[in-house]
């Protein structure tokens, strides 16, 4: 069963002075369902435009995207989308943030409450349901973005370098709360991770998909990541099959990061 | 997990000091004031004294005169202040969602907010009368661009990805409205009402100054005629005392409404 179709999806932009600029070429990517893809490429890639694009919150200028089969038109109501920044609605409580999703979807209040706390609880945040994220750290607000996605119980997951903005063990914990949760199969999410952290994809996803340098971004490779499940991210990282597929990746992730570092006239022959 | 719980910083009453020297500084103009009067080194028929002054305040509350003016005065200024910041905030609202018509009215409303409201007066004399609603025009005319230009600013200002998430999460565009851009347009908005207030009472006043049988700006009109200015000083001073206590209340409201604000 496949989650998620790219067929042929390129995206072109106006840059401010008039110019074409082709940020994604021709991208076509399956991604079966309940599956955990990483996406990495250099900065500036256009890994986040291919995530909006799935979304829904872009719309591809050729090319097609298909969620769960269906041709996707408008937002995608199959996802829920963990943003780089902070998006949590500062003038709502925890709670009310968590039950965002169920609220505007007509949950009545006390119900939608209940299943927030429950989820508040399990994030390890019960005690703080009644402050405002601005009370929080900046590993609890990300706890409370995963319960406030995690919530809505949609089957696709997308997270746009989640984690990117926290220190290192925070990230590695948070990064360990993510896959325990993912690997609760009852859930069956399919996650589409967005990260330019070669490591922190190969620990978390099933397959790593590379992406080249932009303009013109398109997939140089696909690996698939056999460690075994459940994986213990302490570990992880020492382990020789990790290894390996690291030094693997990285000959091809690298060249594409120093053809990021070019300016742009020098990189398409 | 390291994380400590945050403690809400508390808004603390004003240090004793701080209250001390306010209520000094005042108390040494006033006696400044009533001394140089009092020397002969300021002539009282040009500024009164606050001994005076004081003593025709309290003549207006006991007779009870002060209170009809004063309501009529606060009805225009309401009145003016409601008017025009829900004008001014859809306005604000309408223009800050579309680009297409902010480009079209963005000369039109330059244009308008750069005509002195003064000369507005005369005219709406003549549309809306002596009574009230020629004041309350002249107030709405104020207001309405202050509400205007900062619910604009916080409309176009709301963060894209508070949009975006809130969107990806089911939220429909009167959803969008209702939980991100008046949340967040409301900082804007708040921080321009104690302006918004304050150019109601001037609106109001300037009004009845100009043309009118009621409310404090037409008591200060009368006693300027005559040469009272015990009267004129009175009745700024009454003006001053209003603003002073309606302000504190929208601080207060502001502060339970904004109180998500670190």
């Amino acid at each position: 069963m496949t989650a998620l179709e790219l067929d042929g999806v390129s995206r072109d932009f106006t840059t401010p002075d008039g110019r074409g600029y082709r940020a994604l070429d021709d991208v076509s990517l399956s991604i079966p369902a309940g599956s955990f893809v990483a996406i990495v490429g250099p900065s500036g890639c256009g890994k986040s435009t291919l995530l909006n694009i799935v979304a829904g919150l872009l719309t591809p200028s050729t090319g097609r995207v298909r969620v769960d089969g269906e041709e996707l038109a408008g937002l995608n109501r199959r996802a829920t989308y963990m943003f780089q920044q902070d998006a949590l609605l500062p003038w709502k409580t925890v709670r009310e943030n968590v039950a965002l999703g169920l609220t505007l979807g007509g949950v009545a209040k006390p119900d939608a409450q209940t299943r927030a706390d429950a989820w508040l609880a399990r994030v390890g945040l019960a005690a703080f349901a009644s402050h405002y994220p601005s009370q929080l750290s900046g590993g609890m607000r990300k706890r409370v973005v995963m319960a406030q996605n995690w919530i809505l119980d949609r089957s696709i997951l997308l997270m746009d370098e989640p984690f990117s903005a926290l220190d290192v063990h925070t990230r590695q914990q948070m990064e360990s709360e993510l896959l325990a949760l993912w690997e609760e199969k009852t859930l069956n999410k399919t996650i589409v991770f967005v990260t330019h952290d070669l490591e922190e994809a190969i620990a978390l996803a099933d397959e790593v998909v590379v992406l080249s340098a932009g303009p013109a971004a398109h997939i140089v490779a696909r690996h698939t990541v056999t460690l075994d499940r459940p994986r213990d991210l302490m570990e992880l990282r020492t382990a020789p099959a990790f290894v390996d597929l690291y030094r693997a990746i990285w000959a091809v992730l690298r060249q594409e990061v120093v053809k990021s570092q070019q300016p742009v006239e020098l990189r398409r022959g | 997990m390291a994380d400590a719980p945050v403690v809400i910083r508390k808004e603390g009453a004003l240090g004793p000091a701080v209250l001390f020297w306010r209520v000094a500084f005042g108390a040494m103009v006033l006696t400044l004031w009533q001394t140089l009067v009092s020397l002969k080194v300021l002539d009282a028929f040009f500024v009164s004294r606050p001994s005076d002054i004081a003593l025709r305040i309290a003549q207006w509350v006991s007779t009870g005169s002060l209170w009809g003016h004063l309501a009529i005065t606060l009805e225009e200024s309401l009145l003016g202040l409601v008017v025009g910041a829900v004008l001014g905030i859809s306005a604000g609202f309408s223009l800050g969602r579309s680009p297409m018509l902010a480009s079209i009215f963005d000369p039109y409303i330059k244009m308008l907010n750069a005509v002195p409201r003064v000369v507005l007066a005369p005219l709406f004399l003549l549309w809306f009368g002596l009574g009230i609603w020629s004041k309350v025009a002249l107030a709405v005319t104020l207001v309405f661009f202050v509400m205007f230009f900062s619910t604009y600013q916080g409309v176009r200002d709301a963060d894209r990805v508070l949009i975006d998430n809130v969107r990806m999460l089911g939220a429909t565009e009167r959803q969008l409205v209702r939980h991100v851009l008046i949340p967040s347009a409301l900082t804007w908005i708040f921080s321009s009402l104690q302006t918004s207030l304050g150019f109601a009472m001037v609106g109001a006043v300037v009004g009845e100054y100009l043309g009118s049988t009621r409310g404090l700006g037409y008591v200060i009109s009368q006693a300027e005629g005559t040469f009272d200015t015990t009267g004129v000083f009175a009745g700024m001073t009454v003006l001053a005392i209003v603003v002073v206590m309606v302000s504190a209340g929208v601080t207060r409201l502001e502060r339970w409404l904004l109180r998500w604000k670190k």
